[in-house]
């Protein structure tokens, strides 16, 4: 199977990859840091690229935002809504079912609970907290329920349904913003009226902007972990996962759980986005989230869809918001430097990824290649 | 509707469709092979980027076109190397360029914002140019769109004639089978997937040199997942892409549509449109389920490790 093709590229990559006997448990959970840590290499050769020293550009993305407690408690504030997509995203992963949706239904919960908040604008009663906060979570409840619709009842693929839902969500808000939803007092802003104080989440300090969505993001990481590991649907949701002919020949109801995993995640991602606008945001804007759905995607498969990977992976992407915000402050880079933080740390977990059923060892020249084992680049 | 009214329609519905066309074609062919590379809307934006830089700093928009190929191509080839070499999960690794696109994109482009170049000028083709309706519509599009009907043709004939087009669907529908044939698996799936990055890249050039010659953060705007949709709708097939892809051009133009009757629609709900059609396409197509699954290349999106 040698040819011209694959031994030039021995020459220049001297190493093959071979099968493990059985998947490593250890490099499950190494992955991830590994994937950390060729993240902040290449993050060191690209602010070197910009010509600025990468120690300080390192220091002021990553560690500058912690310095203080308030930097923990807008840490929080971030963490929270990733925390509850995540959690969400993980009942639908773990069922192998790929939404991509947790966007869409975060901007439904917001528009859906934001609009119920601006029906309260003269209240100063506590209790309108509960209707805006279902009106929030059924929002992105019903966006998921169309999403289950499709796949259910039409099969349609859900990542591209749940995509252009995202997209249809966008424009939904966009047209709440500059239409119906507009203050009437805003200067013809794109924006809703500012909700009124008692429409907002109870705040954890007086002094910081952090409030109870955290709790709501503990709770459901907790809820969700007992339910996948703890419960009975749990456990037909792994199954579907891991092999969806033994769950249907076990006679699990796979629509039942289709439907169950992705109102589930519609629902939390819903709370997430009602949370932001009466959180932080405190209005309607046209850009409620900054890709907090998206984000939540990378949470999940850094944290290995466990409650603490979930939890830790939730505070590094909740620091690459921050990271950005810092160094556009600090030194004038670009906010943009989010994102690409955020996509190189996928990249370089799914490309890692590969040590946990493979090795890499080296080509010796006398090697004689053994039964299983391949070389990275033979056709 | 009068019809110079309609001319400009269909005129705008080519251009619009353009972009789909280049990306669905891509994308086609890469699933032919077996690979399905959700990562378009990454790559569309880094063609976009990467192109518009080019026109900005040299001025010369055939260098910028190419820039934005070599753009799609590199991010391709980097898709390749971890879901065919490093055999990981290709609907991750799609969504991980995505992602990783959309964030490089923005980066690269964040003093490029608000900035303005000559786009690519529309070429009239002589004495067909000058045909009435169809002149205006066929013949005085821009250089690109001319192209996108050369590559329709170009992949149409790999398909249908050469035994190029026969050994990709070999190795899509049974990477074992095609591999005792001789043909290296891996060699094909990566020029597929190249291919595909190319050809998305040149779509993203398009967009920001052709079709709106800016940058902004984004602006592919859910083009490349409409492309991905186009193809299981076209189940596979060149000429039902290009059918396709004309349909959505014109359900995102459906503001200028519009003008000749008395509908006053707001411009964010015209806007979900493309997405809308898109979601009851793919509804559609369930009521023919079985059908669209004997069109899917059989291995699509099973990565390949071969056995020595």
């Amino acid at each position: 199977m040698s040819n011209a093709f694959s031994s030039s590229l021995e020459f220049i990559f001297p190493f093959k990859i071979e099968k493990r006997p059985s998947d490593s448990k250890l490099m499950s959970y190494l992955s991830p840091l590994i994937a950390i840590l060729f993240t902040l290499i290449s993050g060191a050769f690209l602010f070197l690229s910009l010509g600025v020293d990468p120690s300080t550009a390192l220091y002021t993305f990553f560690i500058m935002p912690l310095t203080d407690v308030y930097g923990w408690t807008e840490l929080g504030i971030k963490v929270a809504p990733l925390l509850l997509c995540a959690t969400g995203l993980t009942l639908c992963f773990k069922a192998k079912i790929w939404n991509i949706g947790a966007e869409g239904q975060f901007i439904m919960g917001a528009l859906g609970g934001g609009a119920m908040a601006l029906q309260f604008l003269e209240s100063d009663s506590s209790w309108v907290l509960i209707p805006i906060l279902i009106a929030g979570m059924l929002s992105g409840l019903a966006w998921a329920g169309l999403a289950a619709l499709l796949k259910t009842h039409f099969k349609a693929n859900e990542i591209l349904t749940t995509i252009m839902l995202n997209y249809i969500a966008l424009n939904a808000l966009l047209y709440f913003v500059h239409g119906p939803l507009k203050d009437p007092n805003g200067f013809n802003f794109p924006q809703s009226a500012l909700f009124s104080d008692s429409s907002l989440l109870p705040l954890l300090s007086a002094d910081y902007r952090l409030n109870i969505s955290l709790l709501f993001g503990l709770f459901a990481l907790v809820v969700i972990w007992a339910l996948m590991s703890r419960s009975w649907i749990g456990y037909q949701i792994n199954v579907l996962g891991e092999d969806s002919a033994a769950a249907r020949y076990a006679g699990f109801k796979e629509k039942t759980l289709t439907w169950f995993a992705l109102l589930t995640c519609g629902a939390l991602a819903g709370l997430a986005g009602v949370s932001e606008v009466t959180g932080p945001v405190g209005q309607l804007i046209p850009h409620v989230s900054p890709g907090y759905g998206y984000a939540a995607i990378i949470v999940v498969f850094l944290g290995r869809m466990q409650p603490v990977g979930i939890l830790l992976a939730s505070m590094l992407l909740a620091l690459t918001y921050m990271g950005g915000e810092m160094v556009q402050m600090e030194m004038t880079l670009p906010k943009s430097l989010t994102g690409l933080f955020q996509g190189m740390l996928l990249f370089f977990l799914l490309a890692t990824d590969l040590l946990i059923s493979y090795r890499i060892i080296r080509i010796k020249k006398s090697n004689v290649p053994s039964d299983n084992a391949i070389t990275v680049s033979q056709g | 509707m009068d019809i110079e009214l309609i001319t400009n329609i269909l005129y705008a519905t080519i251009r619009t469709g353009t972009p789909l066309i280049l990306i669905a074609l891509g994308e086609m062919v890469c699933e032919k092979s077996g690979v399905l590379n959700l990562g378009q809307e990454g790559m569309m934006l880094m063609g976009a980027v990467v192109g518009f830089m080019a026109a900005v700093t040299t001025g010369n928009l055939y260098l910028a076109v190419l820039a934005a190929v070599v753009a799609g191509i590199l991010m391709s080839a980097l898709f390749g190397f971890i879901s065919i070499s490093l055999v990981s999960n290709q609907v991750a690794t799609g969504l991980a360029l995505t992602i990783f696109g959309g964030g490089l994109s923005a980066f690269l482009g964040a003093s490029y914002v608000g900035m303005g170049i000559d786009g690519v000028q529309p070429m009239f083709i002589p004495l067909l140019s000058d045909i009435p309706v169809i002149g205006k519509i066929l013949f005085q599009q821009d250089p690109l769109v001319y192209l996108s009907f050369a590559l329709f043709g170009l992949v149409y004939w790999v398909f249908k004639c050469t035994r190029v087009g026969l050994n990709i669907r070999a190795v899509g529908e049974n990477p074992e089978a095609a591999n005792a044939m001789g043909i290296n698996v891996h060699a094909v799936r990566y020029m597929c997937v190249i291919f595909g990055g190319a050809m998305t890249g040149l779509a993203g050039g398009y967009l920001s040199l052709a079709y709106t010659p800016l940058w902004s953060e984004g602006m592919t705007a859910g083009k490349g997942w409409i492309a991905l949709s186009l193809v299981v709708f076209a189940s596979w097939k060149a000429e039902r892409i290009m059918l396709g892809a004309y349909l959505f051009g014109a359900a995102s133009i459906m503001h200028l549509i519009l003008q000749g009757t008395r509908f006053e629609i707001a411009p964010n709900l015209l806007a979900m449109l493309p997405y809308v059609a898109t979601i009851l396409v793919l509804v559609f197509l369930s009521s023919n389920h079985a059908k669209t699954k004997l069109n899917t290349p059989m291995s699509l999106g099973v990565p390949y490790r071969p056995q020595l």
